[in-house]
């Protein structure tokens, strides 16, 4: 499409725009002539209400009817105010602010009773870790000397037993050596009776057997 | 078709009362005063009902406001003027449920007339005047001299401070007044392109009269701002004027 066409196209568009305008404006215009006509009307109405014109607020006429009725209303409401509304508001407020100032009383001094507790809860508990550790101690060191006192006594009874089992031992060795000497006496007084025939008397026999056992020795 | 824009402010007698000649017939603007006054009370009376340790939503929004004003008047006015509570939290939620019950379309705005905020400022001056000469006696001229003025100023500081006294009603009703009179017009007026330019324009004026529509949304916002913030700057002075009396500077 070249330019020419499309200026063309738009000059037409506006022709038809316009007619259509021109047209439609017809009735319009009539509707508008009536309308003006009414809104002229209504404000003459309008004017011939003000008896004297101009601002009704400076129609004299008007004072005292708008003061008397302002006396009574606002004194009404002072009346209303000052006797039952504001004290009632004014009481709930003071309640509400009491409450408060009360509950905040009663926080503090739950407060201060609580850290009490709480001290009090940590002496103990302190008092009695100090307690335990002192029953334990005392229960080691009684334990310790009972320990002590009881290997002590072992020591002992085993030293005397020690004691006793060697004299036993020492004993016993006694007898068995004598007995060896009664035996040997007899041996030689027999060994002499087969081999010399000669009767040894038991007391030389016997002195022989020292003299022996006190070479050997 | 209402499109006056001060059409609003009409005051219309509702029971047509009348003594000794004066005019005292119970209007929409007495209307909406007692509905302020119903309101108010009915918020703390109803949000309090309960006296629950731990507040409701309404409660809380009861006790968010006594508060509120209760820390505005201690901060600014200082711990003595704790008397004066009830005073100063009626003044403050009359005029605030006087501007926000403004702000409901078709209703009527009683903070909107200088008779009204005018009579509530002077009030509000000899009050203070009155405390400040109970509490002083005719040392309560000294206010009008600063301490530290050399002598030769003093005529001339004497002047500036009486006057600058004596406006504070002026100011303080007529600030009220003219921003919801304005506040209100406004709102009025950016409505009305609408009508005119649907009037105007037809059909296609009317899609045109959405724009002071959306307009008129952002205005509301704003209104709904200035409706507290007023009501809070009256306040604000009231305390400031009070601690002025209970310290003389």
């Amino acid at each position: 499409m070249s330019m020419g066409e499309l200026k063309g196209l738009f000059g037409r568009l506006a022709a038809v725009v316009l007619l259509a305008f021109a047209l439609a404006g017809q009735p319009a215009v009539a509707f508008a002539a009536n309308e003006a006509e009414k809104v002229a009307e209504g404000v003459a109405a309008e004017t011939a209400e003000h008896v004297e014109g101009g601002l009704p607020q400076l129609n004299v006429g008007t004072y005292p009817t708008q003061l008397f009725w302002l006396a009574i209303t606002f004194g009404l409401l002072l009346f209303l105010m000052s006797k039952v509304a504001l004290p009632r508001v004014a009481e709930v407020l003071e309640a509400r602010q009491e409450k408060i100032a009360n509950d905040l009383d009663r926080a503090h001094s739950l407060k201060a009773e609580a850290d009490g507790v709480i001290q009090a809860y940590e002496k103990a508990l302190a008092d009695a870790r100090a307690s335990a550790q002192k029953v334990l101690a005392d229960a080691v060191a009684t334990t310790d000397a009972e320990t002590a006192r009881r290997q002590a006594e072992l020591a002992a009874d085993l030293a005397v037993r020690a004691r006793e089992a060697e004299a036993r031992i020492g004993a016993a060795k006694e007898t068995a050596l004598s007995n060896v000497r009664t035996v040997s006496a007899e041996a030689a007084q027999a060994a002499v009776a087969r081999l010399v025939g000669l009767d040894l008397d038991q007391a030389r026999a016997e002195a022989a057997v020292d003299l022996a056992l006190k070479e050997r020795a | 078709m209402a499109t006056d824009p001060l059409h609003q402010f009409q005051i219309k007698p509702i029971v047509p009362i009348e003594v000794g000649g004066l005019d005292l017939s119970f209007t929409n603007s007495a209307a909406f005063m007692v509905l302020a006054v119903v309101l108010v009370t009915g918020l703390l009376m109803f949000g309090m009902r309960g006296r629950a340790m731990v507040p409701g939503r309404l409660q809380s929004v009861a006790e968010l406001l006594y508060e509120f004003v209760a820390t505005m008047l201690r901060e600014n006015a200082g711990p003595e003027a704790r008397k004066f509570f009830p005073f100063v939290f009626s003044l403050f939620t009359f005029i605030l449920a006087g501007n926000l019950l403004g702000m409901i379309p078709g209703s009527f705005t009683f903070t909107s007339h200088i008779a009204v905020t005018f009579a509530m400022a002077v009030t509000v001056f000899l009050f203070v005047t009155i405390l400040a000469f109970v509490r002083h006696g005719l040392h309560f001229f000294s206010f009008f001299l600063p301490a530290g003025t050399p002598l030769w100023l003093a005529p001339l500081m004497v002047m500036i401070e009486i006057i600058s006294y004596l406006s504070r009603p002026l100011s303080l009703g007529v600030r009220l007044f003219a921003n919801m009179l304005a506040g209100h017009t406004i709102l009025k007026v950016f409505a009305g392109f609408t009508v005119a330019l649907g009037g105007a324009l037809g059909a296609g004026g009317y899609v045109f009269g959405l724009l002071p529509v959306a307009a008129n949304v952002a205005v509301v916002a704003l209104e709904i701002l200035v409706a507290c913030v007023q009501a809070y700057v009256f306040t604000l002075l009231t305390c400031i004027y009070i601690r002025d009396a209970i310290e003389l500077h």
